[in-house]
């Protein structure tokens, strides 16, 4: 490989880490405030459904981000609702939304199986920087959403770490109990990151039908929910961490992706493998290496009743 | 001003356990109702296809029965998990698994021996196949805390990508025309079959790994451990409790049953193993096993519905709808029976504000 394709590997590999930057910046700010939930798959579905047939009704790609960050956010509200009001398991929760959101992708998405798209984001240039020699092309030569999502992480880390609001949703993560004993409200803090994080993962999901595909498949976000799931864990619970993490899984999908169409002498199933085996393997090395819950909100999937403090 | 305050109860209210799932199940349906009158679909009409598909002839209910016999299956395997909390979400990949195992050993034992020899091989070979699929995640948890339910999800996909390659590949029938499908498997290779039916052995097996569930956690030492480890690990280590064997045994038991579901599949409907041999059963089980309060044998029963539901879901089609909308519903039912559970531990009750 010359040192162009080299170059196009790694623009690839930003884009295609963006969809997943987003779920896990989403589902880290729910994470931190105590609500696990293992719907982001759900969610990026019903964001990428609605996002493309938004856009492809409206002809406005921005309406359609629109639509896919209230998808989003809506199915996050449901999860919110069975779990902090009613108190019921935040994992089966998170299951029933993927599942639900799984079928309401296809159900809506079903008359728009492989139609064109004729809108989207556009790369967007940045001035000078886009200019440097292989950073450019690497760094500086993508969509709008792609620069939005780096942003929005170092903002997530400053939200958390810098700010009182912050404090409040790690203090509501680690211990409710102390948390509402100074006054913060524990469920709606709850509510608030968790539809927030849905939003972000409906955002990821439009990402992959708008841009980075750009098309409708029935569940095409394959499994990459999941992934955003594992990196959270994979981040420890830092933003900035994500990032990394986010474009390390971005390198394996644009790599594998790359692969084949280079006709390696590997069988493409095998290929296809690749990513799904690259999550576990990080995510078994990141959890023996770490001490033991190290970086977990204390409180992660606990319902808060008030009564028993 | 009256406000709503809920108080634990002391026991579970046994009304409220059988009320709330049939409540969930009619509420998925009237909220199924709203989402495709939005649509514009008919619901009536809709609705009326469905249970005529799944229960509106002889045919139609040996069908329903076809499909809720691998839900049963693995239905058992994940609430066995479920009930030490481990989130064994890695049914679907471990069918997969079984199903391959099982049909290595019909491609080659099933032309030259009986089924006497070949089916038990073919169902210990799904077995250990689904095991292996189970044991990786529980290994990983149980000495290092590795999430399981992301690695039994991940599992799915290397699963199904496996099976992928097999029959497109290797094992793919010369005279497919194409078609990702092995060859037909032997007759010793496959279940019998009830009548002129499609409803396969696989049911009693279904029934007799129900009751040896329902027996052992019930009745044994192994069983009241796997109950207390699902309350507390904590307590079941300050017990003496061997927690760390019993993550595996349990994840690799779960997986194993999962397993053995792949096998009645492809041994009993299909003859044969091909692309998509599961349309989602592992993930329906999950909500077969939770409906059923992880209960063996009600979840022989839940399977039904959820077979019917699979059944009626290709019925509908007909009319236009989506085959999507059944995990539409599947997903529904699940949040109310989660709503639903706090009427189980809790009693609600009105207060006024004055009062607190």
């Amino acid at each position: 490989m010359d040192i162009n394709a080299w170059t196009a590997l790694l623009a690839a590999t930003i884009v295609a880490g963006t969809p997943i930057l987003f779920a896990a910046a989403g589902e880290l700010l729910a994470e931190r405030s105590g609500i696990l939930n293992l719907g982001v798959e759900g969610m990026m579905l019903v964001g990428a459904a609605l996002g493309f047939i938004v856009t492809v009704n409206t002809g406005n790609h921005w309406v359609g981000l629109l639509a896919a960050l209230a998808g989003g956010g809506s199915m996050a509200a449901i999860h919110a609702l069975v779990t902090v009001s009613l108190r019921g398991n935040q994992v089966v929760s998170g299951l029933a939304l993927t599942i639900f959101g799984s079928g309401l992708s296809g159900f809506l998405g079903k008359n728009y199986q492989g139609i064109p798209m004729n809108y989207g984001f556009k790369s967007l240039d940045l001035p000078v920087l886009s200019d440097l020699p292989y950073l450019g092309a690497v760094f500086f030569r993508h969509d709008i959403l792609v620069y939005f999502s780096v942003i929005l992480a170092l903002f997530m880390w400053y939200l958390l770490y810098k700010t009182k609001w912050g404090l409040a949703i790690r203090s509501v993560g680690e211990n409710p109990q102390a948390a509402d004993a100074v006054g913060i409200d524990v469920s709606r803090i709850r509510y608030l990151c968790t539809i927030a994080g849905g939003m972000l993962a409906g955002l990821g999901g439009a990402y992959i039908s708008l841009v980075y595909a750009p098309t409708w498949q029935e569940n095409m976000t394959a499994g990459r929910g999941w992934i955003a799931v594992a990196l959270v864990i994979f981040a420890l619970w830092n933003p900035t961490r994500a990032v990394l993490g986010a474009y390390l899984f971005g390198g394996v999908e644009a790599l594998t992706f790359r692969l084949q169409t280079m006709g390696i002498n590997l069988s493409s199933f095998f290929l296809a493998m690749f990513p799904y085996l690259v999550t576990i393997l990080v995510l078994v090395v990141v959890t023996i290496r770490r001490r033991q819950d190290a970086g977990a909100p204390q409180a992660l999937s606990v319902a808060y009743d008030r009564e028993e403090r | 001003m009256a406000k709503i305050k809920l108080i634990r109860r002391e026991k579970e209210s046994p009304l409220a356990r059988v009320l709330v799932p049939v409540t969930s199940v009619l509420m998925a349906f009237a909220v199924g109702w709203i989402i495709l009158a939005l649509a514009g679909h008919n619901p009536v009409l809709v609705y009326q296809k469905l249970y005529n598909g799944a229960l509106g002839s002889s045919y139609a209910v040996s069908e329903t029965m076809v499909k809720a016999i691998p839900l049963m299956v693995a239905g058992l395997a994940v609430s066995l998990a479920f009930k030490m909390k481990l989130w064994n979400i890695g049914a679907e990949g471990q069918i997969y698994m079984g199903a391959l195992a099982a049909s290595w050993i019909a491609l080659n034992l099933g032309q030259s021996s009986g089924p006497w020899l070949v089916i038990p091989l073919m169902m210990i070979a799904a077995f250990a196949a689904g095991a292996c699929w189970g044991l990786v995640p529980g290994v990983l948890k149980a000495y290092w805390q590795v999430n399981e339910t992301i690695i039994t999800l991940m599992l799915n996909y290397v699963a199904i990508s496996w099976v992928d390659y097999l029959v497109f590949g290797p094992w793919k029938d010369p005279n497919s025309m194409g078609f990702p499908l092995t060859p037909i498997f032997a007759p010793a290779a496959q279940l019998p079959t009830w009548g002129d039916s499609r409803v396969h052995l696989g049911l009693i097996l279904a029934m007799v790994i129900a009751i040896i569930f329902y027996l052992s956690i019930q009745y044994t030492r192994w069983g009241y451990e796997v109950r207390v480890m699902g309350e507390s690990s904590a307590a079941a280590r300050y017990a003496g409790m061997n927690v760390t064997k019993n993550i595996m045994l349990v994840m690799l038991i779960s997986g194993g049953i999962a397993g053995i579901a792949g096998m009645i599949e492809v041994s009993g409907i299909t003859h044969r193993l091909q692309q998509g041999i599961s349309p989602g059963y592992g993930y329906t089980a999950i909500i077969v096993a939770w409906l059923a309060r992880l209960n063996p044998l009600a979840i022989i029963m839940v399977a039904f519905l959820f077979g019917a539901l699979l059944v009626g879901g290709f019925a509908v089609q007909i009319v236009g709808v989506s085959f999507s909308i059944t995990q539409v519903l599947q997903g529904t039912v699940l949040f109310f029976l989660l709503a639903g559970e706090i009427f189980i531990n809790y009693k609600v009750v009105l207060a006024h504000k004055e009062v607190l």
